[in-house]
């Protein structure tokens, strides 16, 4: 019980302070790093909450994938990162206003709960079914229409993506399938008589 | 360690993501990581409400939005990149076609 309080609050600083690094970081590329620090510590969380998979998941699909294409993109992209810092000390006021209503609200409802004080027995007891065996058996089953849902999401995601950012240069030579089947030995070869001595 | 810990940190971390998009509101790039921020902060609470209710649900949605926030996070990538190869720029203040 020690060992997992230790650890919770190793992870809660960690998380905390990178979170508060990614929106005050002058460079975006130390944002985007920061947020993967973040995301390895929520996986962290939940590994201690016994949500193996999808801590696992975390890691792979938020850092392995988004977070690179977050840093994929702010490298690949030429832009004028002083000019878009300008405002922060300007509307610090506000955004601490802001976010302290957002927090007042959350503390009262997290405070006005009454929680009870020992956690429930797991959906699955130790030694039963590992937690993927068990997730898989709920998503498999009870969620499979969501499930189904989820991957046509991606899908779209993914086509979109990719017809958004495909776009034909002009004046670029390029296989013409459809041409090339369609000619005929008509239209492609040309007989000639070639007269000795004249040439064409 | 009690649920109300992992509910405090959550909220938390969705605050800070609040306070990002406002403090940020000219850089997009830290507005979608903001945006991030707070998605994790609900995943942190379904998956501490399954742990402590015994109740594989809370972790089944955690997935479904970590499904829609992958989605999100390529779709506004790639419409940034879209956006910068026919403008030049991804300032927030001078995307403003559609005002009329």
């Amino acid at each position: 019980m020690l060992a997992e309080q230790v650890f919770f609050w190793i992870f809660a600083t960690i998380l905390v302070g990178s979170a508060l690094a990614v929106i005050s970081a002058r460079n975006p590329v130390h944002s985007v790093l920061f947020l993967i620090l973040a995301f390895v510590c929520a996986s962290g969380l939940f590994i201690l909450l016994g949500a193996e998979f999808l801590a696992m998941i975390l890691v792979v699909v938020y850092v392995g994938a988004v977070a690179v294409l977050f840093l994929f993109i702010v490298m690949l992209l030429d832009v004028d990162f002083t000019r878009m810092k300008q405002g922060f000390v300007q509307y610090l006021p506000q955004g601490i206003l802001i976010a302290a209503c957002v927090a007042a609200e959350l503390v009262f409802v997290v405070s006005t709960w009454a929680i009870a004080p020992n956690r429930a027995a797991p959906a699955t007891p130790a030694g039963t079914l590992s937690n993927t065996a068990a997730l898989g058996e709920v998503l498999y089953t009870r969620y499979f229409y969501f499930f189904q849902a989820a991957g046509f999401i991606l899908l779209t995601a993914m086509i979109g993506a990719i017809v958004i950012t495909l776009h034909h240069k002009a004046g670029v030579r390029r296989q013409d399938i459809g041409a090339q089947v369609g000619r005929d030995p008509k239209a492609a070869v040309e007989v000639r008589k070639v007269p000795s001595r004249a040439g064409i | 360690m009690a649920l109300s810990a992992y509910l405090t940190l959550a909220a938390i971390v969705f605050t800070i993501g609040v306070a990002g998009i406002i403090l940020n509101h000219k850089n997009i790039i830290i507005i979608l990581m903001s945006v991030e921020l707070i998605l994790l902060s609900v995943n942190i609470n379904l998956v501490a409400f399954s742990s402590y209710s015994g109740d594989l649900t809370g972790q089944a949605f955690a997935l479904f939005i970590l499904t829609v926030a992958a989605a999100e996070a390529a779709i506004g990538l790639a419409i940034l990149v879209a956006y910068f190869r026919n403008r030049g720029s991804i300032a927030v203040e001078d995307i403003n076609s559609l005002k009329g």
